[in-house]
């Protein structure tokens, strides 16, 4: 599939943003006034800006309001529904902390938790496809959302915590690497089920129906950099998992945080783009490629 | 709405016969024609005349190629379009409702005027059926020529996709799936059609009708009688004769190899 930065972009940064949410929700830290701003300014400026990222990829981005209506079938309206009530209710929720000094503690909750059903439904527009077996996986939501709350421990400051999910996500996204490497043979779909013309006859694509590109090509058969792969899992490890555990081992402080905080983004970031790059849609078989 | 009906009237869809398609891509030509001065926008091309083409098409020919065990290897030509899946993927992904399939005849269809052409049924679709315009900005995708099959202002013979009208070698067939009795429906029946990627579980109502085994020459194959007998008579004093006057035998064999070179 092809790596679009925008659709790039936005699951790393809202899914910090709602992770860092999640934190926040549940009363850690347990900030106040203008400190809780401050947090709550960064979660906001994640969550929004990925969000604003993500409309970058549509062709007609002036009538994306009309995406709230198929909330009974589609995961793409359902994401835009919980990101929309999980901001209003974190909203309300930010605003006791900081004008107030009041934390209500039920709102927090439910904000909490419509923030982690907001990056369960980003994961659900791609673990949906049966098209895209390496995405079509169980463990793709469980990535979204470790990753989603690892992010926003490091940003929320819960070191402790920190420290295991980062362990955590080192497990997943290795299991989830490995799982997908398995997955395109395991959907069971070949160029045989796929023209009807397979075994005992052997069969392979002859030539393509033309001769430039098209739009099939360039969204779905994106096999550029795929070579670099192994490379590439290795940078997004140590980036997202080894060295932010390297550094919150190393001393406590801001800095550090800060410093961890930005490393684990760029790691997952680079695993996003894996994410994509590496996904192969059945549709490639018809043009003898995957 | 992105609910599938639970059930439709009619399924109205194509049937593709890869035994008679002879790869010409006319009906690419005749639906890319018909499409982009027809429903919705129209089908852009980009760079047509440069050194990079691309456009939307809605229907696309493939060519495979089978290697049997033994024998000849045999070109299949492969038509491929939106089949109209029964269970369709691409229309439960959509968030805006701009997808859609008409309970009467199963047809699937795109509101472009509701399309934030966010791309997701394009990657829903197994068969690579939609393509998004880069024009226009919204999903493009057979309509089985909605505004032909019921067209009274055409003439009843051109109420049919426009594929199914231009193929010379009658390799499209547009009917009622759903009907048993129809053409279609026995001609699936009756040559065994087949569908793409059943695993995906799409349902698709479009079948496509394998190519039947070549004929072979074996053993027990009748042999062919002669059609030019020898000839006798004065054809064959003359045959004989001529051949003896020097450069008789030569001249006849250098023959073809002029004519070549020149
Ligand atoms: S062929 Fe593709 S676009 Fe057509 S109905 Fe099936 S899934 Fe949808
Ligand atoms: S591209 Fe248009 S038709 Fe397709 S899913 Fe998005 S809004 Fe629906």
């Amino acid at each position: 599939m092809n790596p679009a930065p925008s659709v790039i972009i936005f699951t790393t940064l809202s899914g910090a943003g709602f992770g860092l949410l999640v934190w926040l929700g549940l009363g850690l830290p347990g900030v106040t006034g203008l400190t809780a701003f401050g947090f709550f300014a960064i979660a906001y400026l994640l969550a929004v800006g990925g969000l604003l990222a993500s409309t970058f990829h549509l062709g007609r981005p002036e009538r994306a309001i009309r995406a709230f209506t198929q909330w009974r079938t589609s995961w793409l309206s359902r994401e835009g529904w919980t990101s929309v009530i999980a901001l209003i209710l974190m909203a309300g929720y930010g605003a006791g902390l900081v004008f107030l000094g009041t934390r209500w503690t039920a709102l927090g909750l439910a904000g909490a938790a419509m923030s982690v059903a907001v990056v369960f439904t980003t994961s659900m527009i791609y673990a949906q496809l049966r098209t895209v077996p390496r995405w079509n996986m169980a463990l793709t939501p469980v990535m979204f959302l470790t990753l989603s709350l690892t992010g926003g421990a490091l940003l929320a400051g819960q070191m402790a915590a920190a420290k295991a999910l980062l362990l955590l996500s080192g497990i997943v996204q290795i299991a989830y690497w490995k799982l997908g490497d398995r997955a395109l043979a395991g959907s069971g779909t070949t160029l045989a089920t796929a023209t009807g013309l397979g075994a005992p006859r052997a069969v392979r694509a002859f030539e393509p129906p033309h001769t430039g590109t098209n739009y099939l090509l360039e969204e779905f058969v994106h096999v550029v950099g795929r070579r670099h792969a192994l490379k590439l899992r290795a940078i997004a490890l140590t980036l997202a998992v080894v060295l932010p555990l390297v550094l919150l081992m190393l001393g406590a402080g801001h800095l550090v945080a800060a410093l961890a905080a930005l490393c684990h983004l760029a790691g997952v970031a680079v695993s996003r783009w894996l994410f994509f790059a590496q996904a192969e849609h059945v549709v490639g078989f018809y043009y003898g490629k995957r | 709405m992105t609910q599938l009906p639970v059930r439709t009237d009619r399924k109205l869809g194509l049937v593709i016969d890869l035994d008679t398609c002879v790869g010409c891509h006319a009906c690419v030509i005749s639906c890319k024609g018909w499409n982009t001065e027809n429903y919705g926008a129209p089908l852009s091309d980009q760079d047509a005349y440069g050194a990079d083409p691309s456009g939307t098409f809605l229907n696309r020919v493939h060519s495979f190629e089978i290697r049997p065990d033994e024998g000849a290897a045999q070109l299949v030509h492969f038509p491929k379009s939106c089949l109209h899946c029964e269970d369709a993927p691409c229309v439960t992904v959509c968030p805006t409702g701009a997808s859609y399939k008409r309970r009467e005849d199963g047809i699937v269809l795109v509101n472009e005027d509701h399309c934030i052409g966010c791309g997701l049924c394009a990657w829903a679709c197994p068969y690579g059926a939609r393509e998004l315009d880069r024009a226009a900005g919204v999903m493009k995708k057979c309509t089985l020529c909605i505004d032909r099959i019921y067209n009274e202002n055409l003439l009843e013979q051109d109420r049919v996709p426009a594929c199914v009208r231009t193929c010379p070698a009658g390799a499209r067939h547009f009917g009622d799936l759903g009907d048993p009795d129809s053409a279609v429906s026995q001609l699936v029946a009756e040559r065994g059609g087949i569908d793409l990627m059943p695993e995906q579980g799409t349902r698709p109502v479009n079948k496509y009708l394998p190519p039947r085994p070549r004929d072979r020459i074996g053993a027990d194959s009748p042999a062919l009688t002669a059609v030019a007998e020898t000839a006798s008579g004065f054809l064959a004093w003359l045959d004989r004769t001529l051949d003896r006057l020097p450069g008789g035998g030569l001249a006849r064999m250098d023959a073809p190899a002029k004519e070549e070179n020149s």
